[in-house]
């Protein structure tokens, strides 16, 4: 199954300490190598390069940061692929316990969602060519 | 939370654990069967405890320490070399001394640590079934009633075919060993070929557990990833990860409803993986930067690609497929492959060509059981308005293929020749 992290917090101007940093670059290396982790990124502050894009009463409209009235704002994302959601909440804790140990105060979500990918629900073909 | 709830989140927990735990502690240890044997026990006593005590905030600390302390009442009892044995001892007590850095042996790179185990799971030294059930535990955190129920063999079994591989790897000293440079491309082959093993028997397989078949493609592609991350200049590595992922993209599209196969032209291509085939794309264009876009499975990857990039069927490059079929036919003489071959053809240039081909492969030994290729002589005979014999070999394709769904597939062939033959004569 593939899951999207969603990290966000109602305090998007504190930016991660160094020490989260490092800690979330090691998690990130390791998650990588072991295989799990297919995509990852950081977001920058929408006040610096955000723009919306947004559909109003039939109308398209482009409206530019800052937008003061957004309570929780997206700081980063990670892209695994996992057995299930039992696997995807225990590393969603481990990445959060990380956010805990190293930047005191902080609050924040990481919301763990299912990406509506086809592949993983037990269909699996009968015979062996290599054409199928 | 039922019993049964908190046993899945904490076997959870411990996966999500396991590669560190593993690597940590065989780096510690010296030795990856024996690290493989504590990362079970933590899990043990995991299963005991924190049903109690809750998760605790740092599981994978808490699984580290008390699979070392395991480790230092294990040594201290056994009478193993006596040498080795106070020296991993004294280790280990510096180690449990320089608190609070408990977890230190976590946060190393796994890099290298991982490569060792995928290497010695894969030892050549043993057989292809205990080297996949071997890395199947090891690397991917299978349980030995998983791996059973996944090749359809009793736990005993698997369990008995584990224990003797450690043993096997224990007595030979191969324990903890990391091929480099040379050594590392020719033992190469013997890791690669049982992650496809693995994937295959995810990916083909005609029956068996709804849930884990899956699986054992997803573990296969684990291990794929986990090789081009730690041995990135491996060029046949690259090769099989594209290989498998864009196998894997199709998995949707593979059966209906019911259950039954759509074959590769009649699948509807938007279930197609996009995400998963854009990846199987970089890591096939990985393997030919490195020099291996002609190995044996770069080639099938670039075949498969060829479907992959074609939005329709129409689309697809038949004039190039075949001609990779052809270079993978001089790579490794097989009947089977030159069958493919003979389809591509058949799309190419038409089905005379391709019947030339088949013919000439009636004669195999390898083939005479083959239902695929009497179906592909009926297909291509069929597309030759020689309809008696089109049928007689369909049926004879019928009386071969040893799956029901096959079977089925066959027949309606069969009755649809009947539905051909007779517009022909209303036609004339």
């Amino acid at each position: 199954m593939r899951f999207m992290y969603i990290v966000t917090s109602p305090q998007p101007d504190k930016g991660p300490t160094p020490a989260l940093m490092e800690a979330m670059g090691k998690l990130a290396d390791r998650e990588i190598k072991a295989g799990r982790m297919l995509d990852t990124g950081g977001l920058l502050p929408i006040a610096m390069s955000g723009a919306q894009v947004r559909i109003t009463d039939g109308k398209l409209g482009v409206v530019d940061g800052p937008f003061v009235e957004t309570k929780e704002l997206i700081g980063g994302y990670a892209i695994f692929e996992l057995r299930d959601m039992e696997e995807a909440v225990a590393a969603a804790r481990e990445f959060m316990q990380l956010h805990l140990e190293h930047m005191p105060g902080w609050d924040g979500t990481c919301e763990v969602r299912v990406l509506a990918t086809p592949g993983v629900d037990g269909a699996c073909e009968v015979g062996t060519r290599l054409h199928a | 939370m039922t019993a049964a709830d908190v046993h899945r989140s904490i076997l959870a927990v411990w996966r999500i654990e396991q590669p560190r735990l593993i690597t940590g502690l065989s780096r510690m240890l010296r030795d990856v069967t024996l690290a493989e044997d504590l990362t079970q026990e933590a899990l043990v006593a995991a299963l005991e405890h924190w049903p109690v005590t809750g998760v605790p905030d740092r599981p994978g600390a808490w699984l580290m320490a008390t699979a070392k302390r395991r480790a230092l009442d294990d040594l201290r009892r056994r009478s193993m070399l006596a040498r080795k044995q106070a020296m991993l001892i004294r280790d280990l007590e510096q180690e449990q001394q320089a608190m609070p850095d408990l977890d230190a042996a976590l946060d190393d790179d796994i890099g290298d640590e991982l490569l060792r185990l995928i290497f010695t799971a894969c030892h050549p030294k043993l057989s292809r079934e205990a080297r996949a059930a071997l890395a199947l535990r090891m690397i991917c955190g299978l349980t030995t009633e998983e791996i059973a129920r996944a090749f359809l063999q009793p736990e005993a079994t698997i369990a008995q075919r584990i224990v003797r591989a450690k043993r096997t790897l224990s007595e030979s000293g191969l324990a903890y060993e990391t091929p480099h440079g040379s050594e590392l491309s020719e033992r190469l082959a013997s890791v690669l070929e049982v992650v496809y093993l693995i994937f295959n028997e995810g990916y083909a397989a005609a029956s068996g557990d709804e849930w884990l078949r899956p699986q054992l493609c997803h573990d296969a592609l684990r291990m794929g990833r986990v090789l081009t991350r730690v041995a990135p200049q491996e060029a046949e590595s690259h090769g099989l990860l594209a290989l498998m992922e864009l196998n894997a993209s199709r998995i949707s599209a593979r059966t209906d409803a019911a259950g039954d196969p759509i074959l590769l032209m009649d699948q509807n291509r938007m279930l197609w993986d996009r995400l998963q085939i854009r990846r199987g794309l970089s890591a096939l264009a990985r393997a030919r930067e490195l020099g291996g876009g002609q190995g044996f499975y770069a080639l099938q990857a670039a075949i498969i690609a060829c479907h992959a990039r074609a939005t329709t069927p129409e689309d697809t490059e038949w004039p190039r497929i075949a001609a990779l079929y052809g270079e993978l036919s001089d790579l490794v003489r097989s009947p089977v492959i030159e069958l493919n071959r003979a389809v591509a053809i058949g799309m190419a240039e038409g089905p005379a060509a391709a019947l030339a081909i088949v013919d000439g492969l009636a004669g195999e030994p390898e083939l005479k059981n083959y239902h695929h290729l009497q179906s592909v002589r009926g297909d291509l005979l069929r597309k030759l308005c020689r309809f008696a014999e089109a049928r007689a070999a369909f049926e004879a394709a019928a009386r071969l293929a040893g799956n029901k769904r096959e079977r089925a597939l066959l027949k309606r062939h069969i009755a649809e020749i009947g539905d051909a033959e007779g517009r022909v004569l209303i036609s004339e």
